[in-house]
């Protein structure tokens, strides 16, 4: 029989000794907030103000109309204005400008004619994700100048017109999958590092022996140590929510019980992988070595920066034993399509299996490893 | 001119104290000539550590003034850690560098130059029996071997004067009595200057000259041979009466106010009377003093002992019939290696039961066997006729456990850390309100603030005691419980520990100190994983050799009995 009363005295004992101390308590917390605002600021895909070299030999009224558009966004910076080829290559070498468009001589005489006129667009491509997205902003540019021009000339409209909707993130704005992505990612952080070195630092320490004299079981003993990772943890994911809908006012569309009811899980699995940890290390630097082994590679194959379709298949496999890919999801899920569980169930049995077969293990370990 | 050895170190009226407390030291005059060895002794929190410190100009004193080699270390610190080498109590061995990689850090360090090595490292090697070992990590050296490697390291430039702070606390007597050679055969051969700390009496009395602090101040500055004749006509041997035992007797005598100090040995009480020719009781025996003896005459003339009531439990162990402890052919192998061979014994309840043996003899291991740490590869452990191996949990929790180093948590308060070990036993409610009262107060722990870490030394290891104590537990198993302690106590801890005994708590002890293995009932010495001797102390002293000079005592016979094993094997791994 397990008792609850061990249980509790030694989650009780856990969080008194990391909240006690005053700069554990901070760097429990704060770290936590500043990762937030910092990624949620520079954490982008987001161009704004992309700077551009016009490179235009027309000064007719069509091509005056495009660059103003341009201009008129707030997505285009203009930042020189060239009437040589060697200008207009000598800014993109030096990185001032992301963008050059080129307008021909016969731009406006063509389209006056009703004839199809070209405009050249060339992109930095050093940087292939801004490059894309700096050519996609003026593609749209350019099609909603066509369109405007065609109603105003009165030529027939083209046959297909492209309504473009971005469910749930309307605006597409990085931040607001990005955010939602970090309760899961910096929850993880911390949870893994907390439980891997509680034990550690026992061991270290020479307490935990007194610990095994006890009643305690191994169980006992493990399940003291997890509660109280989860409680911060948890924790700190409700830090990372209220940044989310107080600072960057992200709009939440889901279920709260839902979100902590798969936080709960994912946690749970965090908290497992760390006790693996700690049965594996014998010293603090060992336990963190470890576990910062196994956050990079839980960090990229999440999925949070990188899709997973976009990776070679093998690392698509490993990524269905990365808790932080369903936690990601579920997060960002939640929070901005509202899903309920029904529709989280995909991700909600990986994490239950993930943390039953990490607990079993990290218990088995304990137990075996009083030989 | 003088025609006196100049003083190597000359200390006038030095003063220092740290934060609010009081003074680490106060008025402290003394000096040192050269070509001697001098031992720095006194109480835990005396300022031995302090004062050394100082000498070597890594702290500042507050007053007064100090001269060491002729230089002052507030200005020339410099230049007198050029010329003086230091080895603190917790010296800087890297774990994970060879024993050459060790010494060659430390000449790196020091700037001994290649010629100056290759000369030098020879007579290290030699001096400290390491050459053999050369190649070994220093983190897989026993204890013994790590203290005088890092002797050796200290040594790798031949100082004017060599600082050591207690070099052999932990180590066991065998290794103790080779390190303390090469100290006396450094000042007798090399002219060096030695200033040692110890919380060894042993090894003050073989000084040249004893420095005795007390609080911050110098209560004597001798030749042992003074101190000792500072207990002359006072010390008595008395032998217990009919049914009663050693320990006994010495707690009846110590509550005497005529009495200065009563410790067992060979079966007897030898004590120290509080006046000359003050018999304290018919049928002693007037025996001559030892230096012991004139050193607590000494102590207690400037500090009246801690008034002090024995430990009353609430609830007597329950009565046991036949032995408590079993073990029978207890065996464990770490892979090819057997660290525990083939050991049986039995320990009664109420018994005081040592396990002794030079470090790596596998005694520990023994040990964390017995208190479930670790599972035996072979052989029968009972505890109360419950096998340890099948029922853990239950045979735990009729166990107390006492590490060998302070292993409460340091963060919590007095009061939090008895709180969690309550629960961790099981006991909660009134019980364990109940019991935590009767921890606080029978362990005078009630004054304490604060974090458990900030406490001093002795309070730590009251807390630790009550800690293993609030669940009744049968038997107390205690590591080491007075390694690096002072005296003083030391004859605190056992006290309470007799005291335990006495209302039927069955007591396992591991120790260095051979003198107090006359406190326990029954002793086994192990070397090499196997049991070399077991019996009473008086049993086991019966194996020293004889001496014509004096009485042999138990650090002989322990020597003894290791020697001969270790004899007898090695003719056996040549053939």
């Amino acid at each position: 029989m397990l008792s609850l009363r061990r249980i509790l005295a030694l989650a009780r004992k856990e969080l008194l000794a990391v909240l006690k101390d005053r700069r554990t308590r901070l760097s429990l917390l704060v770290p936590v907030l500043v990762q937030t605002l910092v990624f949620g600021y520079a954490a982008s895909y987001d161009l704004n103000r992309v700077p551009y070299v016009l490179f235009s030999r027309d000064s007719g009224e069509a091509a005056t109309a495009l660059i103003a558009r341009f201009d008129g966004t707030g997505l285009f910076q203009r930042v020189a204005t060239v009437t040589r080829e060697r200008d207009l290559r000598a800014a993109i070498d030096a990185r001032r400008a992301l963008l050059a468009i080129g307008i021909p001589q016969d731009f406006s005489r063509r389209l006056a004619a009703g004839q199809p006129a070209e405009v050249q667009l060339i992109a930095d491509g050093r940087n292939s994700n801004t490059a894309n997205t700096a050519l996609s902003y003026a593609q749209s540019v350019i099609s909603a100048f066509n369109a405007q021009w065609r109603a105003a000339h009165g030529a027939p409209q083209p046959p297909v017109r492209l309504l473009t909707r971005a469910w749930y993130n309307p605006n597409l704005v990085t931040r607001w999958d990005m955010v939602p992505g970090l309760i899961g990612t910096l929850t993880l952080l911390q949870t893994l590092l907390l439980t891997a070195m509680s034990v550690a630092r026992e061991r270290e320490l020479g307490t935990f022996d007194q610990l095994l004299v006890t009643p305690m079981r191994p169980a006992e003993i493990m399940a003291g140590k997890a509660l109280p990772a989860m409680l911060i943890g948890i924790t700190q994911a409700t830090g990372v929510l209220l940044v989310a809908q107080l600072w960057f006012r992200i709009p939440f569309e889901g279920s709260f019980a839902v979100l902590y009811g798969g936080l709960v899980l994912f946690v749970l699995a965090a908290v497992g992988i760390g006790l693996v940890v700690s049965a594996l290390s014998y010293t603090m630097q060992q336990a963190m070595l470890y576990s910062f082994v196994l956050l990079m590679p839980f960090t990229l194959l999440s999925g949070l920066t990188t899709p997973i379709a976009n990776m070679p298949p093998v690392l698509q496999y490993f990524t269905r034993i990365n808790p932080l890919r369903y936690a990601i999801d579920i997060a960002q899920r939640v929070y901005l399509e509202g899903a309920g569980p029904r529709l989280l169930l995909p991700d909600l049995w990986p994490l239950t299996l993930i943390a039953v077969v990490t607990l079993s293990a990290a218990s088995w370990m304990f137990r075996h490893r009083l030989q | 001119m003088n025609a006196v050895a100049p003083a190597v170190l000359e200390c006038r009226e030095v003063h220092k104290s740290f934060g609010p407390r009081a003074p680490a030291l106060a008025g402290v005059s003394l000096s040192v000539p050269a070509g001697s060895l001098s031992a720095l002794i006194g109480p835990d929190g005396a300022g031995k550590t302090t004062l050394i410190r100082l000498v070597c100009g890594l702290l500042r004193p507050e007053r007064g003034s100090l001269r060491v080699l002729g230089l002052d270390p507030v200005h020339q610190a410099q230049r007198i850690q050029e010329q003086v080498s230091y080895m603190p109590q917790k010296f800087g061995l890297y774990e994970d560098l060879t024993v050459r990689e060790n010494l060659d850090l430390y000449a790196d360090l020091h700037g001994v130059s290649r010629e100056e090595r290759a000369a030098r490292y020879p007579q290290l090697l030699h001096m400290t029996d390491l050459g053999r070992f050369e190649a070994r990590l220093a983190g897989q050296l026993s204890g013994g071997m790590k203290q005088k490697l890092g002797l050796a390291c200290t040594l790798v430039r031949p100082p004017q004067l060599l600082l050591l702070d207690e070099p052999t606390v932990g180590v066991d007597p065998l290794s103790r009595r080779e390190l303390w050679q090469i100290v006396r055969r450094l000042v007798r051969e090399e002219g060096l200057t030695v200033l040692m700390s110890t919380a060894y009496l042993d090894e003050a009395e073989g000084a040249d000259r004893v420095i005795v602090l007390q609080a911050g101040r110098v209560l004597a500055e001798q030749a042992p041979g003074e101190i000792t004749r500072l207990a002359a006509g006072r010390t008595f041997k008395l032998t217990p009466r009919a049914g009663e035992n050693a320990r006994t007797l010495q707690a009846r005598l110590l509550g005497d106010e005529s009495v200065i100090d009563a410790v067992p040995d060979a079966g007897t009480v030898r004590c120290v009377g509080a006046h000359p020719q003050c018999v304290p009781q018919s049928g002693a025996r007037p025996v001559p003093p030892r230096f012991e003896d004139g050193f607590m005459v000494l102590l207690r003339g400037h500090e009246p002992p801690e008034a002090h009531s024995d430990i009353v439990l609430r609830h007597a162990p329950p009565q046991a019939s036949g032995a408590l402890i079993e073990v029978r052919g207890l065996l464990k192998r770490f892979g090819a290696f057997t660290a525990v061979d083939q050991v049986s014994f039995s320990v009664a309840r109420g018994e005081i039961f040592g396990l002794l043996g030079p470090n790596g003899a596998g005694k520990t291991t023994t040990f964390r066997m017995l208190c479930g740490l670790l599972v035996p590869s072979g052989g029968v452990l009972r505890i109360g006729a419950v096998d340890v191996a099948r029922a853990g949990d239950a045979a735990r929790g009729q166990l107390g456990y006492v590490a060998q180093k302070f292993s409460l948590y340091g963060p919590l308060s007095v009061r939090e850390n008895l709180e969690f070990f309550a629960s961790a036993y099981g006991l909660h409610g009134a019980a364990r309100r109940e019991r935590i009262a009767w921890a606080m107060g029978q362990f005078e722990l009630t004054g304490a603030r604060g974090a458990a870490a900030d406490l001093p030394g002795g309070f730590k290891q009251r807390l630790a005691m009550a800690a293993a104590l609030l669940h009744e537990p049968r038997i107390l198993f205690l590591d080491e419980p007075t390694s690096g302690a002072d005296p003083l106590a030391r004859r605190a801890f056992w006290r309470r520990i007799s005291a335990l005994a006495a209302q039927g708590v069955t007591v396992v002890v591991t120790t260095h100190f051979m003198q107090e293995a006359e406190y326990c009932d029954h002793i086994v010495i192990m070397d090499a994983g196997r049991v070399l001797a077991q019996g009473t102390p008086a049993e086991v002293r019966a194996r020293a050799p004889e001496r014509a000079d004096y009485e042999p005592t138990m650090e002989d016979a322990f020597i003894a009995v290791i020697e001969q094993a270790r004899a007898a094997e090695a003719p056996a791994g040549a053939r």
